[in-house]
């Protein structure tokens, strides 16, 4: 758990990060989501003290962070940036043992947690275990990027803008992986961005940020369909704001009872926007809908989805 | 090149020489060996480059190398033989444009069959070797050169250390004043401007000038403390020289080392420190190997422009190579002064030379 206090950061006379209170629990994916200089960047940095802070507090698992020597704490917690800083000196398995290698881990052991992380990120480890960054392509150096914040099994797992230097194919490949990798390993995980497709896409919570106070925070659907503000309204995109919503719910919350649609059925834990774009493409205004098991749950149709 | 004199020959070792071509000093054979190689010098210039050509042109270059030396050897060799006993034989132009000509063929040949370190490190030595070999079984004992080397054998294997010892004198405290500075310049910027301001004004001075300036402190300061008087210390020899050579050292060591670390990634610091390293690892294991090339970049510069510079310290009594220069200037004597010279070029060759080989070896990549 992350618990940030009544949280100011003055910079030049400016309050860049001001009063600011949120409590990220344990196993959330919380995204840090604003326009750029809105302070989310610095928050992030606040908490594995990179930027000290004024006032406040700030407490990882129940410990204040300035009672840690900074780079104890800095090796307990992971960070991954979006240039991915990995050293262009070191080939790719010293670049993923680094946190190790400062707390002394021994070869062995090293190895293996390299090899575990390779395979965790679906690069064969025999091919790029010995491969030095440059000889990556961007997608791959993001993987390895990310694989070695996460070496030394860190609780907390820190993300700046990780994927906003990849194009959108290799983007949607990494926010797939950082989705996947969230669902196994069960890390909490702070993740600034200001793409609010990539925040609804990977957040369990997701906290706006505007001049360096909290704007709103909540689940997903909350954000997109109870706006408190007009900036939130604004950020999350009015009329666009509809689709986004669609994304977030599932074809089960709407169905109807009843079958007399034909075509091919869509499955009840898709999206309404995936069932908007199956009746739009097909040029109908009703599907039948299926379980997991394939077997006949009800039909949605267009009325449904904007009830 | 055959038109103009190969070597010259004079009366003495004091007036200017009358130009003798190869032809007449050396005869027909060394002329049909020397064009018969630049032909096929000149012919691989026009065939495909293959790794094979390459080869077989810096093979060519280097035996046209040796063999003009090798003719300017014998050529002084059978003039001097029918002259009298004062009468002096020096290179002359026809000479130094073969010399050159071969000498860049050859590096160009090199470059071009891509070769590594430790290959060009063994051809360069076993060039010296093949050429100091031709010196000690007397092949150039009739050149006048070899002749000013005899009369000043002993004076010339302690002007060769001074010198050396001059360059390192300086090199040493300029590294480790040069370097803390950049360092504190990079932590402060503010510091960058009035400290770069300084090294420029330095650098402009003129090193007659410099010397001048440091005389009287120097000589002050020797006369007050006569301890330093007797470790050597001076309005004239080496001492005012050694921080000559220092203040000029000073800018681009400065510079260097600024530009070094500022070339590092500021993401790879920013990763360093996000992971928990101590700014002690950070900079062992990431800043300075990933500087080390620009800074072996500026050691170069500094050691070869010491090198140069060190002669002009001869004026000052602080000795080197220079002393040569100096003395073959007043006596109007052109191949003492080339004894002085070629010493100084061969050392600031030498010097680039391997520590452009080191800066090769470190920007291979390291690992923790």
């Amino acid at each position: 758990m992350i618990e940030i206090e009544h949280v100011a950061k003055v910079y030049q006379g400016r309050r860049v990060v001001d009063d600011l209170s949120l409590t990220i629990p344990d196993g959330a994916l919380c995204v840090l989501l604003g326009p750029s200089g809105c302070g989310k960047s610095t928050t992030l940095r606040m908490i594995n003290r990179l930027i000290p802070f004024d006032a406040g507090e700030i407490r990882v698992g129940g410990e204040d962070i300035r009672r840690v020597p900074p780079e104890e704490l800095r090796r307990r917690i992971g960070y991954a940036i979006q240039s991915t800083g990995l050293f262009p000196h070191w080939r790719v398995e010293d670049n993923i043992a680094t946190v190790p290698r400062l707390l002394g881990w021994s070869q062995q052991r090293m190895r293996d947690r390299v090899t575990e992380l390779l395979e965790l990120f679906r690069l064969d480890p025999e091919t790029y275990r010995h491969k030095y960054p440059h000889q990556l392509s961007g997608g791959e150096q993001q993987r390895v990027g990310v694989a070695r914040a996460l070496a030394a099994d860190p609780a907390v797992l820190l993300m700046d803008e990780p994927f906003a230097a990849v194009d959108p194919i290799v983007r949607d490949a990494l926010q797939g992986e950082i989705a996947r990798i969230h669902r196994a390993t069960g890390k909490t995980i702070v993740f600034v961005t200001h793409d609010i497709d990539e925040a609804l896409r990977l957040a369990t919570v997701i906290a706006i940020m505007e001049r360096g106070r909290l704007a709103q925070s909540g689940v997903p659907l909350e954000i997109v369909e109870n706006p408190a503000s007009e900036f939130v309204r604004e950020f999350v995109g009015r009329e666009a704001a509809g689709l986004k919503s669609l994304a977030l719910r599932k074809v089960s919350e709407r169905l109807q009872p009843g079958d007399g649609a034909a075509g091919e059925p869509i499955e009840a834990a898709a999206s309404l926007r995936d069932a908007l774009a199956a009746m739009t493409a097909r040029r109908t205004d009703r599907l039948p809908v299926v379980d997991a098991a394939g077997n006949p749950a009800g039909v949605i149709t267009l009325a449904d989805l904007v009830r | 090149m055959i038109g103009c004199g190969f070597v010259t020959l004079a009366p003495n070792r004091l007036v200017s020489g009358r130009p003798v071509t190869l032809w007449e000093a050396g005869g027909a054979a060394l002329v049909v060996a020397i064009a018969a190689l630049a032909a096929l010098l000149l012919i691989s210039v026009f065939v495909t480059a293959q790794r094979l050509v390459n080869w077989a042109a810096a093979l060519i270059a280097a035996a046209l190398l040796l063999t003009t030396l090798a003719a300017a050897g014998s050529a002084a060799a059978q003039l001097a033989a029918g002259t009298p006993a004062l009468a002096r034989v020096s290179l002359g132009a026809g000479f130094w444009v073969l010399f050159a000509v071969s000498a860049l063929a050859l590096i160009d040949a090199m470059q071009r069959v891509e070769i590594g370190g430790p290959a060009k490190l063994a051809v360069v030595a076993a060039l010296a070797a093949a050429c100091v070999g031709m010196a000690e079984a007397g092949a150039f004992d009739a050149l006048s050169l070899a002749l000013e080397y005899r009369n000043r054998r002993a004076e010339f294997a302690a002007a060769l250390g001074r010198h050396a010892l001059l360059v390192a004198a300086a090199i040493g405290p300029a590294l480790l004043v040069g370097f803390p500075l950049g360092v504190a310049a990079l932590r402060r910027p503010g510091l960058q401007s009035p400290v770069f301001a300084v090294l420029n004004l330095l650098q402009t001075i003129p090193s007659i000038a410099l010397f001048g300036l440091l005389l009287a402190p120097l000589a002050a300061l020797a006369a007050a403390a006569p301890l330093l008087a007797a470790f050597g210390i001076g309005g004239i020899g080496p001492a005012p020289a050694i921080i000559a050579l220092i203040t000029y050292a000073l800018l681009p060591v400065v510079r260097s080392t600024v530009a070094a670390f500022g070339s590092v990634d500021a993401a790879v610091i920013d990763a360093g420190r996000g992971m928990g390293m101590t700014p002690r690892q950070l900079f062992w294991q990431a800043e300075l190997p990933l500087a080390a090339p620009v800074l072996l970049a500026g050691l170069r510069i500094i050691t070869v422009q010491a090198i140069g510079l060190a002669v002009v310290a001869a004026l000052i009594g602080a000795g080197g190579l220079g002393t040569f220069v100096f003395q073959g200037l007043g006596q109007y004597a052109g191949d003492l002064i080339l004894l002085g010279a070629l010493p100084t070029i061969a050392l600031a060759l030498a010097a680039d030379f391997l520590l452009q080989m080191l800066a090769a070896t470190t920007s291979r990549r390291t690992r923790p």
